[in-house]
């Protein structure tokens, strides 16, 4: 590499050549790659506005990416209909909502008292968080399903909420997070007078904004995609949250591909949106899981 | 407390419902899956995906990132193109492309285009090809995670280092090898390690891709859908119990030989 880069801050890896057929060959393929990954949402966008039969026999021509034949909104209000829609789409919200809510509270303070508070035992827990973060909540499904029926939770949204709020993984980046916050700014607010709540909501929190960010971010991804676990404890549609409740368009032919189309781009949309507004914060967030892996 | 009783079940001939009284079995649920051919056959569908999931999407992952990575206009814009799908749920994914693979679908119209009408195949139908379609979705809508994760790692690594590099007359190739990859050694270790948890888990696609769960004929056909199941199909908590302490023994394992692997490697 040469010195004679541009004055840019950043640093940068190897460059593969300053040639201009260099640079004109990285843009060709970033642009194919480009393709390769949103050629799928394009084609669910112009498949969700087509009659049902069009989906399929449109799709091996240039017609897949254009929303001809134009039947407006009517897959969207078919697939409400069929799969109760507005109740699932409520459910996914509520779920959701609750385990990134209290995730935050119960695994920031718990990460909190592991930074801050000397307790005998403490070095054991934290041993313990640091193990706990390897065993996939995939193999205690099986015993937490037989829990759920013996205490009547089947078809409940707590059975849905409970077993996530508190995360080993998220108790431990709030824990390497606030070691990095210095003590004396928490004990400056104590001679100001300051009780411990209100150190930890005047002072640690706005500082620890970057990993509440990630942590909400990560939580909300992982929550709002769920599969495995809704599907063994719901079993109708009251608290059924939208990747089980797809189900029903399998179940019941003929196959309506513009109204499943629609139902996945209500499905997609909520998190692409938020994704699109607070695309910073989302690569920060997913960045910074990885830092001390 | 659930692993602990995952164990407990797992000797035991538990039922999520059952009139008869629950017995101590030994270890007759784990002779039974270890002897039960499906069990083997799951476990193979999911080495097969691991084994060719976590390189071929870790490599892809990183020449994304040091491609999104170059001093060139566009970058971020790239940088969240490549991201996106990441925010699409794998349910999602996992219909839109079942669409894509459709027998008439768009894949197999480019591809016969290509081809010449030489190649075609029912993807999702086929017990040759469905592990492949499945390999697709999950390489499309997961290695942007893995990009951000290593993105972050090669910025990261300190710019003297390339440049004393370059005065030691270091090729492009030579300073990736022996600048790029040390420099990100932890990330890459951290996104092996979390690639290969992840393809164990395989569940969602596999469930709902094909016409049937882990069809067609169990290609496809991971530990996860075979828990799933004997756990929640046919009830049996004690099998089922069984099955997901043998998986989180096999993650175990696969983590702990990974990493000791990794640190020899990258030591010598």
């Amino acid at each position: 590499m040469t010195s004679s880069r541009s004055q840019s801050s950043r640093r940068q890896s190897a460059a593969p050549g300053q040639s201009l057929v260099g640079r004109w060959l990285l843009y060709a393929v970033l642009t194919a790659l480009a393709v390769f990954f949103l050629f799928p949402l394009v084609y669910m966008l112009a498949s969700s506005v087509k009659p049902d039969d069009q989906v399929l026999a449109n799709s091996q021509s240039a017609e897949a990416f254009l929303p001809t034949p134009f039947v407006g909104l009517e897959n969207y209000g078919d697939a409400i209909d069929r799969a109760q829609l507005p109740r699932v789409f409520l459910n996914s919200v509520v779920i959701s909502s609750f385990i990134v809510g209290l995730g935050l509270i119960v695994n920031s303070l718990f990460g909190y008292a592991l930074s801050r508070l000397r307790f005998t035992g403490r070095n054991i827990l934290r041993a313990a968080i640091v193990a706990l973060i390897i065993i996939p909540f995939e193999s205690l499904a099986v015993p937490l399903l037989f829990m759920g029926a013996e205490v009547g939770w089947l078809d409940t949204y707590q059975i849905q909420i409970l077993p996530f709020i508190a995360n080993p993984l998220y108790i431990f980046l709030f824990y390497t997070f606030f070691l990095s916050i210095p003590v004396s700014l928490e004990e400056a607010a104590r001679i100001d007078g300051a009780g411990p709540f209100q150190i930890f909501t005047r002072v640690v929190m706005p500082l620890a904004k970057p990993a509440y960010a990630t942590v909400a971010i990560l939580g909300f991804l992982f929550s709002w995609g769920q599969f495995l676990w809704p599907s063994m404890v719901t079993r109708g549609v009251d608290v059924r949250p939208l990747p089980v409740g797809i189900g029903v368009f399998k179940t019941t032919p003929p196959v309506s591909w513009g109204d499943i189309m629609a139902y996945t781009v209500l499905m997609t949309l909520p998190l692409l949106v938020i994704f699109v507004v607070f695309q910073r914060q989302f690569v920060q967030g997913v960045a910074s899981s990885g830092v001390k892996g | 407390m659930p692993f602990t009783l995952a164990i407990w079940f797992s000797l035991t001939n538990q039922r999520l419902i059952s009139p008869l009284a629950t017995r101590f079995v030994g270890l007759d649920n784990y002779t039974e899956q270890l002897t039960n051919d499906l069990f083997w056959t799951s476990l193979w569908n999911n080495l097969r995906f691991a084994g060719f999931v976590v390189p071929v999407q870790t490599g892809f992952a990183l020449a994304l990132a040091v491609m999104v990575n170059q001093n060139i206009r566009g970058r971020v814009a790239f940088r969240t193109i490549f991201f996106t799908p990441v925010t699409v749920v794998i349910a999602a994914a996992a219909t839109i492309w079942v669409l894509l693979f459709n027998i008439n679908g768009l894949v197999n119209g480019l591809l016969e285009l290509v081809t010449f009408g030489n190649f075609a195949p029912d993807w999702l139908n086929s017990t040759a090809w469905a592990m492949t379609a499945i390999i697709v979705v999950s390489i499309w809508q997961g290695v942007g995670f893995q990009m951000v994760i290593l993105l972050a790692a090669l910025q990261d690594v300190p710019v003297e280092r390339y440049e004393a590099a370059a005065i030691d007359g270091a090729g492009t190739w030579q300073q990736f090898r022996h600048v790029t990859l040390p420099g990100i050694r932890n990330a890459l270790i951290f996104v092996l390690t979390v690639t290969t948890i992840l393809a164990m888990r395989l569940f969602d696609q596999p469930t709902l891709m094909p016409r049937s769960p882990g069809g067609p004929l169990d290609s496809t056909r991971t530990v996860m859908v075979h828990m799933f199941e004997i756990g929640f199909g046919r009830q049996a908590i004690g099998r089922g119990s069984a099955v997901a302490v043998i998986f989180f023994v096999i993650v175990l394992v696969l983590t702990v030989i990974q990493r000791l692997f990794l640190r020899e490697e990258i030591a010598t």
